[in-house]
């Protein structure tokens, strides 16, 4: 395949994977784009391994095969509720292949720079493929491209360690509080100057040590920004590292000079970063201060709580929800601990069959990933025309007979609008209080995963339903007729 | 507080106004006096004072005083009056004479206003926009009139309004009228002699005679529907155990707060659909109370003469808007009549006098609670505070001058529906204005990017060579194309766009795939061949996992 064939078949996969994008737009459109996405990578790949300057098919063949029988396991075997870990462990292969592209195009560059001492200029001329390349750049060609080369690796580090603390974070294998080593944020600076002097000395000497002593950095970086991020920032957390895998990527295209890295790892880098900008609009909060991690102390005592939660049994939900007309429900993150979804839609399926209007309020970070709780509906068959975003449902909420909480906690938080001094002060929150009832389903009184208290439980209108969501609701379910 | 002038303009004045107390205030070196005389009107079995409120009244300091026989029809006797201490006088102009605060039933008849004198107070029912003659009557004679038919409806006012009190009485008793003229059970039954079906009562109009029709109707067991006109009381009509008859009609509901809780006139389209749907419920309803009454006007005719002729014979209707013409055209006032097909229609208009004991009771309840707010000091001295919302818009003649009609309450009766706070609707400049300021700041954001981009690309222009640069273009263009792409996902589909990006982010196979040739290292291949591995589990996974969660979304 010649080099015109190859960039052509680039072009065509670069439209297919913005159409792939674009078509999200649309649940039904989305169906068609994911098609787009598969067919633009397939062109991507088979035109790189069948394009000038490639070898070792059979290793190639090795790895691919290997590689998607995994991914074909992970992606029939994973539960829709561990949504967030599978994304954030994907994110760090994306991280890890870009350090090693990086190291390798360092390996390559220095292979060549010493050919090139030694004049060894028929070697020089035999080289193709990526090598072929470099050995026709100019100094300062040479320059930007060990810049580009620091950069992606830099950039992938981060990724790398970041997702994978991320990764053990929302499935539970670390504990999810926001936890700093003793100098705290100083310590990332620190790290982070540290490797700006290294690029420095790398570009200036070529020290290959360099880049390994500042993957390291970055390692570090990665591991400790993370870890010092709040498990209810985790929907910030993986939107921020999809967008850093995408700048890695793009970071790899400009050292490998390749324009459909380039363009993919631009796309995929502002769709992150556009969904960190929604997800932190969504919580009222700078981007900056979810990326320096936790939330930030209170800036005075909250407010007191007067008021004890009641609590209430099967009977007493089921009997409010054969009265009531309109229902509306919350679902967060407990529901999707408890695996409760589908439960919670016979449950939309049984209502709705006795003629009442039940809707689901969505709020932006419902859950540990942008748009979590819609996927766990849409898995257990909740039609999607009744699941409705914060903005479309908020206002319906004085009109509605019953508000039924699962698992969310700071998201249907009053102290939001009501407080100045809470942690949240500000965030958008779902005003569920609003309802004439309001049920609340909830493991136990704790405070839950933010670890701030929420007045809603002691409303005269909330009533707590206490017990593992999952169970709770098939108690319920058949007292309801 | 009104100032009276310290003389009477006329020089007519007698002892009562030149007492110790100031102006506006009805006083005497001896106690003031409530008489109450017997009522003139024939039939009115009522009397405005019952021994109970004279005991009451007389710890607000007055004397009470009542004709003799005032009482008798309603079931008080003079020797039970006498025993709560209340004088009784021999004459209804001894009466008068005595008194300075008469309280009666009926507006007065003509005689009567001949013995008003200057500073009397006649507190009664008085109509006062349909008696212009007697109201002037008594601005001649110099008294004082409270119309206890004008008491406000606000809720500090509803212990003196008499009006709910006599429309109670009036609902509960057009119920016992009609199930005397009604030859069944009202309950349904099953006994041993066969079943009997329950009466079918309907009522119309659901005001305060209404309920109380509504709630002795369901307490006797019959099966009742009942209709207005104003869709909010509803609630309140299948609270007394009534069904509300809904009428198939789109049109802005009529909100009773704007009228002070009365009905007001309705359309024609709405009469008609209100019309068509009695004409329908006519055939199958045994018994019709109709309470449907629009203040300062004729009756509604809502119950027409092919209904009358639809009902079974022994149905009863009961007009209780008889005395203003009737909601049906058959009846009769002050009469009862039996049409040709056997339908006793009631045209009664003195139900409450047909129950004095209870609404003699009532009504002087009534008065003693007019007199407990205009006696603020429980010092037997009327204050006529002509500030006071209840008292001012009661008050029909005062001081020689006619107040009526009273200016509006301060407080509305009813709190009017929280209707939305309509968005102010922007005239066309103010929108246009809103636009281009918009426009106008999005152009000075835009320019500002594209010069500070456009810096930073020149400036990177200078130094770096022109490879770096045909990458860096398509970079920023992807970049663009990104963001604007991006905007667009919709929220719910958040989780599956981070599915997709992280598989297409796995396109750094590309690099790996590059590099995996290479000749120069093993340890590039071996870096290269693991990089293509996980790479493709991420295109892969990511790719199927996207599938699948596309797939679950479902339209209902």
């Amino acid at each position: 395949m010649s080099i015109g064939l190859v960039s052509a078949a680039y072009i065509s996969a670069a439209i297919l994977f913005i159409l792939a994008l674009g078509g999200l737009s649309g649940q039904e459109s989305a169906k068609r784009a994911v098609w787009y996405g598969i067919a633009g990578m397939a062109m991507a790949v088979f035109a790189t391994v069948f394009g000038p300057g490639i070898a070792n098919w059979f290793l190639i063949l090795i790895c691919v095969a290997v590689g998607s029988v995994a991914g074909y396991y992970i992606a029939n075997k994973v539960q829709m509720t561990e949504m967030p870990q599978l994304v954030a462990a994907l994110h760090s292969f994306v991280g890890l292949a870009a350090v090693f592209i990086g190291f390798n195009a360092e390996i390559e560059m220095n292979t060549i720079a010493n050919l090139q001492a030694a004049g060894e200029t028929q070697v020089l001329a035999a080289m193709d493929g990526f090598a072929g390349t470099i050995a026709y750049k100019t100094p300062i060609e040479i320059s930007i491209l060990m810049v580009e080369v620091f950069l992606g690796v830099f950039i992938g580090a981060i990724t790398f360690t970041g997702s994978v603390v991320a990764f053990a974070k929302l499935a539970g294998k670390v504990k999810t509080t926001a936890e700093k080593l003793p100098g705290g944020h100083m310590l990332n600076a620190g790290a982070a100057a540290l490797s700006f002097i290294l690029l420095l000395i790398y570009v200036n000497t070529g020290g290959g040590w360099a880049l390994v002593l500042m993957s390291l950095l970055a390692f570090f970086i990665g591991y400790h920004l993370i870890m010092g991020i709040g498990g209810a920032d985790m929907p910030v957390v993986v939107s921020m590292l999809n967008s850093y895998s995408g700048w890695a990527a793009a970071a790899i295209g400009f050292s490998l000079g390749n324009d459909l890295l380039i363009v993919v790892g631009a796309l995929v880098g502002s769709s992150g970063a556009i969904l960190s900008y929604i997800m932190c609009k969504a919580m009222n909060r700078s981007f900056i201060s979810v990326i320096l991690g936790g939330f930030g102390g209170p800036s005075g005592p909250a407010a007191e709580i007067d008021g004890e939660q009641i609590a209430i049994d099967a009977d007493g939900v089921a009997t409010a929800l054969n009265e009531a007309d309109s229902v509306i429900i919350i679902p967060g993150y407990g529901m999707a601990v408890a695996q409760a979804q589908q439960s919670v839609s016979e449950l939309t399926r049984k209502l709705r069959a006795a003629g009442k209007t039940v809707r689901f309020a969505i709020h932006p970070v419902a859950g540990r990933l942008p748009g979590h709780m819609n996927v766990l509906l849409a898995e257990a068959r909740v039609p999607y025309d009744i699941v409705m975003e914060m903005d479309e449902i908020n206002e319906d909420f004085a009109k509605t007979d019953v508000a039924i909480v699962i698992g969310s906690n700071d998201i249907v938080n009053p102290a939001a609008q009501d407080d100045p001094n809470s942690p949240i002060a500000g965030m958008p929150v779902l005003e569920c209080w609003k309802a004439k009832q309001v049920f609340v389903s909830k493991r136990g009184q704790g405070t839950g995963y933010s670890g701030i208290e929420n007045p809603l439980f002691y409303k005269e209108n909330t009533r707590m339903f206490y017990g593992d969501a999952k169970a709770s609701l098939d108690m319920l379910l058949p007292k309801i007729d | 507080m009104f100032v009276l002038p310290l003389s009477p303009p006329c020089g007519l004045g007698n002892g009562i106004m030149k007492g110790r107390s100031g102006p506006g205030t009805i006083s005497g070196g001896i106690a003031v006096k409530i008489g109450a005389p017997k009522e003139i009107e024939a039939g009115e079995a009522r009397v405005a004072m019952t021994p109970d409120s004279a005991l009451q009244l007389m710890k607000l300091g007055y004397d009470c005083v009542i004709e003799t026989g005032a009482g008798a029809a309603a079931g008080f006797s003079d020797a039970a009056y006498k025993a709560a201490g209340v004088q009784v006088v021999k004459t209804g102009a001894a009466l008068w004479k005595a008194a300075d605060i008469v309280a009666k039933v009926r507006p007065p008849t003509t005689p009567e206003t001949k013995k008003l004198r200057e500073g009397q107070l006649l507190i009664s029912f008085f109509y006062p926009a349909q008696n212009d003659k007697l109201m002037e009557a008594a601005r001649k004679q110099g008294a004082n009139v409270i119309a206890m038919d004008m008491v406000p409806r606000i809720s500090r006012a509803q212990k003196m309004d008499a009006l709910s009190s006599m429309a109670n009485i009036a609902g509960y008793r057009a119920v016992i009228e009609a199930g005397n003229n009604f030859g069944r059970f009202f309950t349904g039954q099953i006994t041993a002699a066969g079943k009997v079906p329950p009466a079918k009562v309907l009522v119309v109009g659901a005001g305060v005679a209404g309920l109380a029709a509504i709630g002795t109707s369901t307490s006797l067991g019959a099966i009742t529907y009942a209709f207005d006109v104003r869709p909010e009381v509803a609630e309140q009509v299948e609270s007394m155990g009534a069904e509300f008859v809904f009428l198939d009609f789109e049109e802005e509901q009529q909100d009773g707060a704007a009228s002070g809780g009365y009905a007001s006139v309705s359309s024609p389209e709405f009469a008609a659909a209100q019309l068509a749907k009695f004409r329908e419920l006519a055939p199958e309803i045994d018994i019709v109370i109709t309470t449907a009454l629009i203040p300062g006007r004729d009756a509604p005719e809502l119950w027409t003469e092919d209904m009358v002729a639809a009902m079974k014979p022994g149905s009863v209707i009961v007009d209780l808007a008889a005395e203003r013409g009737g909601n049906c055209k058959l009846t009769v006032k002050d009469e009862k009549i039996v049409t040709d097909n056997g339908v006793t229609i009631i045209g009664y208009t003195d139900f409450p006098s047909r129950m004095a004991a209870q609404s003699s009771t009532l009504y002087s309840t009534n008065i003693r609670h007019m007199m407990t707010d205009l006696t603020p000091e429980k010092d037997g001295q009327v204050v006529h505070n002509m500030e006071d919302d209840v008292i001012r818009g009661a008050t029909a003649v005062y001081g020689g001058d006619i107040t009526f009609p009273p200016p509006p309450p301060k407080i509305a009766a009813i709190a009017a529906k929280p209707k939305a706070p309509a968005a102010r609707e922007l005239t066309v400049q103010e929108k246009r204005a809103n636009e281009v300021a918009a426009f106008q700041t999005q152009t000075r954001n835009q320019v500002g990017l594209l010069a500070v981009g456009t810096l930073f690309i020149l400036l990177l222009g200078t130094v770096a060579p022109a490879s770096f640069m045909s990458h860096f273009i398509v970079f920023a263009l992807a970049c663009f194309v990104g963001f604007q792409v991006i905007w667009g996902v919709s929220h719910s589909l958040h989780t599956p766009l981070m599915a997709i990006t992280n598989a297409i982010s796995g396109i750094v196979i590309l690099g790996a795939l590059l590099q995996i040739g290479s000749n120069s290292s093993i340890l590039v291949v071996l870096l290269a061949a693991i990089s293509v591995l996980i790479a493709t589990i991420n295109i892969v996974g990511g790719f199927l996992v996207t599938r699948r969660m596309l797939a679950m979304f479902q339209k209902s």
